[in-house]
């Protein structure tokens, strides 16, 4: 193979499988994971999962990207008035084409989640609002046994590395981030402390496709 | 005596409901674990507090 030409989905195999070992990887890849609400935590959720060469990646949004967003997702000026589902899809395949990516462009609700996210093993929550992180959780928890969410609440502001943690709620919910720091006028999400909430997410999504025998 | 988010209270009696909007939480951005169970929304009226019941209230904050 010519080292700058687009490798065959063997040799990107391969490649991977050097990197993150044979153990880590053939789990890695018959990972099915859903990446809800796709701004600056599930924007660079996905990036990292991609990366990691997760075979099935979900993403779901309902929005389009904006100036405004720029700050901290994971979009560049030629996305501006692209649905956030299909630009960032578009960026996920260009570092990994050989991964599966379905996208819903919509709004996820109580009525639409569970049968939304029917074939996801994991769900990444990483909406923005507190009322829809607590609706995504109270309905798949309530109504879905066999699902696992890592979610992300508190990572607003700078500084404050090491108050970001992941906690295991239960055997089904993991939640990562500072717990506090929400986004007020003022103290507002930066791209920084935003990436290590979501580095905490993907983290715990690899982990928990490595450990689990699904 | 109940276990909530790790501290021991004496709310044992008291409906689920009723002490989540005394301590001042909102209603729509709050999951809640009563003993390792996520509990739905609609039992929040209708459960009551036991004495060794552990619960976790998780309320979420803005940015994502």
């Amino acid at each position: 193979m010519n080292q700058y030409n687009l490798p065959s989905k063997d040799e990107f195999e391969q490649m991977i499988y050097e990197r993150h070992t044979p153990k880590v990887h053939d789990k890695v890849k018959k990972g099915n994971v859903a990446v809800a609400g796709l701004g600056g935590l599930g924007s660079h959720i996905a990036i990292a999962l991609a990366r990691m060469g997760v075979g099935f990646l979900h993403l779901v949004d309902f929005d389009v990207v904006e100036p405004s967003n720029l700050n901290r997702q994971e979009y560049r000026i030629s996305h501006l008035g692209m649905a956030k589902t299909e630009a960032l899809k578009e960026q996920l395949l260009e570092i990994n084409p050989y991964i599966e990516i379905r996208t819903d462009n919509l709004k996820v609700t109580e009525d639409n989640a569970v049968e939304l996210f029917q074939k996801d093993e994991i769900v990444c929550e990483a909406f923005d609002g507190p009322e829809q992180k607590a609706m995504l959780i109270n309905t798949l928890l309530s109504e879905k046994k066999d699902v696992k969410i890592v979610s992300g609440t508190g990572m607003a502001g700078y500084g404050k590395s090491n108050e970001i943690i992941t906690k295991k709620i239960n055997e089904q919910l993991y939640i990562c981030g500072d717990f506090v720091n929400g986004a007020k006028p003022g103290w507002g999400l930066m791209a920084p402390r935003v990436m290590i909430c979501a580095g905490h997410e993907a983290n715990k999504v690899i982990e928990l496709l490595v450990k689990e025998t699904v | 005596m109940v276990q909530i988010n790790g501290e021991m209270k004496n709310a044992a009696g008291c409906f689920l409901k009723q002490y989540l909007l005394e301590e001042g939480y909102r209603m729509d951005t709050i999951a809640v674990e009563l003993n390792k169970e996520i509990l739905p929304k609609k039992d929040y009226a209708n459960t009551l507090l036991k004495d060794n019941d552990v619960i976790e209230i998780i309320n979420f904050v803005r940015g994502g």
